[in-house]
């Protein structure tokens, strides 16, 4: 075998989640209620913009969920016995599938800090100058080149320029015709299926017309495809968003960043969320001392500052790990453990407040005529909070799960910053900003890589943001009675 | 109305009592003290002798829960739980690892955090409502649509980039003020000025979000039909009827905010180095100064639960139902 496979903690919930997804998508397709207002959501562009965004954001995430460890080059002198292949020995780094993507930026490090599509360091050092006609060469401080870094020009100064634009358009000159192709394959997948007229659909696509939005998924997927194909060309022979303090490309550190938020942003929801749904339905459901019981804890726990309880869990943890080294033993395993035990403490400061709704809608329910039809048939208090009282909540689960996202990501980097989130050697946008925040001082400044992290969380907060909205107003009756009363009042004027 | 507070008040000292047993269980039982002492004596240097003297300068080589050694009174007193963890009701915290008494501290460092988190509040408050009533006030037009993306956007931006970019513009480029910082008197005023905006700026995207929907809400209610079936101008509608009507859910909303003021803010604080309770906690969390955020723990969740009572009582003023529940 030339790789072990290794599933993290997270890889395993990761994939459970996906599972869980599936099987609600599977579910959803077969109920014409549930239905419904999922595609009130697909109607709505800007939902589905943030949708396109958000998929190349899980595609990198999941692409960095399956871990393995690669067989090492069996040393000189043992025997290369193919048959006893339990023998093999292997590399102490755990990698991702996306580390073998990105292979070629990720194994690349130059010294230390480079500007974006830079050919020299960013700093002046000592540089050896060949002599004349084979003379004694001399020294002098200028800024050397950089070892990968536009390696490949003979003269950088002249030809970085024209270099990076013929990259750059050769990007943009393969990014065309492959949406056109996407296009096209769309329209004829549409067409096929609604017996329509092409000529039609594509004019009803063009001025925006078609049901689901396909005019913003197409705008929104050319920009990415042109911003995306150029930038994968360039990182060839560049550092693109430029190099960090120990020479990482900044690119690649924002990609494997990707993960952590969503992981964070995910799972933490994920973990708590059975507690919460079950605490919720039944406090609400059988009052009474049980209601009290939860509804103390609930109190009790909630009213612990969330940044203090997290420190708090993440002391314990630092000490756990200190004491049973041999539990973890590889970093990344270590690292990874962390990070799941961030996502059960967030969950635990975070919970409470999906649990006071659930209470309180779970109130409301068991007063009306259906539950109380239930109840005189004689129906189990277990089978009618989990068949009558439940489904009727999830809307309010669902809307809770989608909201919280954008916050846990923007909590992460909160939380790296003071030292109690993710481990130190994972890479993180928290611990990006934190190592980059040092070097404000610096003149020039290094900005590159509070950019790119900046960049990075504002299009997968602001996606996560303008999704969750799509799916709030769509499930949530309330809002929805507010817009057509908005619509009403503007019709009125 | 009495009784009913009488009886939140109860209720929020048998909360008081659940927090102080969940973090001395945290701290304690989860966490031993042999562990504590582990990882604050480095994995090289541990002995057994250190360790039990780096318990007993603290004061934790007694026994948890029950002293059995001990006679009467102090079977209870002598435990580590009595002296650590029911001393905090009375505000005597022990002292940090840098042998400082913390009630101290915190009575110092208490004023530098309000000096930052009340203004930030109260200016951030005003500024998100007037926000908020513009949008709702223009509601189903571009400027309501644009103000909301805005606030999308700008909720979108983690809090430390308002910091950095603040710090970095107004310090660094224009040379307005100090990039970091404190003192005391009218020199806070210059130190202020910055952490103020950028906190002020950094919350204006959810606050107002929320509030315009409070606003709307209150928009679709009856007695707003009633009004404008009396003729009364949009103007007047909006500001005497649906403005008075709002702020009360918005101003017992904030009522729970008040207390944690004193907490300080984290983030803030540390990047702007002003000496007050958050960077205080920050610098604790970093250094495992246990005592110290133990003693964090117990403020912060005594402000909280304070904050929860004012808002029941804050409900009972303005709203004469609950006090018939």
């Amino acid at each position: 075998m030339p790789l072990l496979p290794i599933i993290l903690w997270t890889d395993a919930l990761i994939f459970l989640l996906l599972a869980a997804i599936a099987g609600f998508v599977w579910y959803v397709r077969r109920h014409e209620h549930l239905r419904a207002p999922w595609w009130r959501v697909a109607q709505t562009p800007a939902a589905m913009s943030a949708l396109v965004v958000l998929a190349v954001f899980i595609i990198v995430g999941l692409l960095d969920s399956v871990h393995f460890r690669l067989a090492l080059p069996a040393a000189p002198g043992t025997q290369t016995d193919r048959t006893a292949g339990r023998n093999v020995a292997y590399a102490v780094d755990v990698k991702s599938v996306l580390d073998l993507l990105l292979a070629s930026i990720a194994d690349r490090p130059e010294r230390t800090y480079s500007a974006p599509l830079a050919t020299h360091a960013y700093a002046k050092e000592m540089v050896e100058r060949p002599g004349t006609g084979g003379g004694p060469g001399t020294q002098i401080r200028d800024y050397p080149r950089l070892k990968y870094g536009g390696a490949h020009l003979r003269d950088p100064q002249r030809d970085r320029q024209a270099d990076v634009l013929l990259t750059g358009f050769r990007g943009v000159a393969l990014a065309i015709p492959l949406w056109l192709l996407v296009s096209i394959m769309l329209v004829a997948a549409c067409t096929s299926a609604e017996q329509l007229a092409s000529r039609a659909f594509w004019h009803a696509l063009w001025s925006g017309k078609t049901e689901v939005p396909w005019r913003a998924i197409l705008i929104t997927l050319a920009l990415l495809l042109l911003l995306v194909l150029p930038v994968a060309l360039l990182s060839r022979h560049y550092h693109v968003l430029g190099t960090d303090k120990v020479g990482l490309d900044v690119l690649y550190l924002s990609l494997k960043s990707v993960r952590t938020a969503l992981v964070i942003g995910t799972l933490t929801t994920l973990v708590m969320l059975p507690f919460s749904v079950l605490l919720g339905i039944m406090a609400g459901y059988l009052r009474g001392v049980v209601d009290d019981i939860i509804q103390y804890f609930y109190t009790t726990l909630s009213s612990i500052p969330g940044v203090l309880l997290i420190a708090a869990g993440v002391l314990v943890l630092q000490v756990y790990i200190e004491t049973h080294p041999d539990l973890f033993p590889t970093s990344a395993q270590r690292a990874d453990f962390r990070l799941l035990w961030l996502c059960i403490i967030l969950g635990i400061t975070s919970w409470t407040g999906l649990c006071r709704l659930l209470r309180g809608e779970t109130l409301k329910l068991r007063e009306l005529e259906y539950v109380q039809a239930a109840q005189a048939f004689g129906v189990s208090q277990w089978r009618i909070m989990s068949r009558h009282i439940l489904p009727n909540v999830m809307h309010i689960v669902l809307i809770a799960v989608v909201m919280d996202f954008s916050g846990l990501v923007l909590a992460e980097a909160v939380l790296s910053y003071v030292g109690v989130g993710v481990d130190p050697s994972m890479i993180s946008f928290g611990t990006m900003i934190n190592a980059a925040r040092l070097e404000m001082g610096r003149e020039p400044m290094v900005w590159w890589s509070l950019a790119s992290a900046f960049v990075f969380m504002l299009a997968l907060v602001l996606a996560a943001n303008l999704f969750a909205d799509a799916v709030r107003d769509a499930f949530d009756p309330r809002v929805r009675v507010g817009i057509r009363k908005l619509r009403f009042a503007r019709a009125e004027a | 109305m009495s009784a009913y507070i009488v009886r939140r008040a109860i209720y929020a000292v048998f909360i008081l009592i659940g927090v102080n047993l969940i973090t001395f269980a945290l701290f304690f039982k989860v966490n031993t003290p042999d562990d504590m002492a582990r990882l604050q004596l480095g994995v090289k240097y541990v002995t057994p002798e250190a360790i039990a003297k780096w318990k007993a300068e603290r004061g934790y080589d007694k026994p948890l829960l029950y002293d059995g050694t001990a006679t009467g009174r102090h079977k209870f007193t002598d435990t580590i739980y009595f002296e650590k963890s029911v001393e905090m009701f009375r505000f005597n915290f022990g002292r940090a690892d840098d042998g400082r008494d913390i009630a101290y501290e915190i009575s110092t460092r208490m004023w530098p955090s309000l000096a930052l988190a009340v203004p930030v509040f109260l200016v951030g408050m005003l500024l998100q409502i007037t926000f908020a009533l513009m949008m709702a006030f223009f509601r189903a037009t571009y400027i309501d649509f644009w103000g909301v993306v805005l606030c999308v956007v700008m909720m979108s931006i983690s809090g430390l980039f308002y910091i950095i970019g603040g710090q970095y513009l107004i310090s660094k480029l224009w040379n307005l003020v100090p990039i970091s910082g404190y003192a005391g008197g009218f020199d806070a005023l210059k130190f202020l000025a910055l952490p103020v905006a950028v906190g002020v700026i950094g919350g204006i995207g959810s606050g107002a979000r929320w509030y315009r929907t409070i606003f709307l809400e209150e928009v679709g209610k009856d007695y707003v039909r009633t009004a404008r079936a009396k003729g009364l101008s949009e103007v007047v509608v909006f500001f005497r009827h649906i403005l008075r009507n709002a702020l009360i859910p918005i101003l017992t909303g904030a009522v729970v905010a008040i207390p944690l003021l004193f907490m300080g803010s984290l983030i803030a604080e540390s990047f702007f180095g002003i000496p007050g309770l958050g960077s205080y906690t920050i610098e604790a969390i970093q250094s495992q100064d246990f005592a110290v955020v133990r003693s964090m723990v117990f403020i912060g969740s005594a402000l909280y639960i304070l904050g929860l009572l004012l808002t029941d009582i804050s409900y009972t003023l303005v709203d004469p139902r609950v006090r018939f529940e």
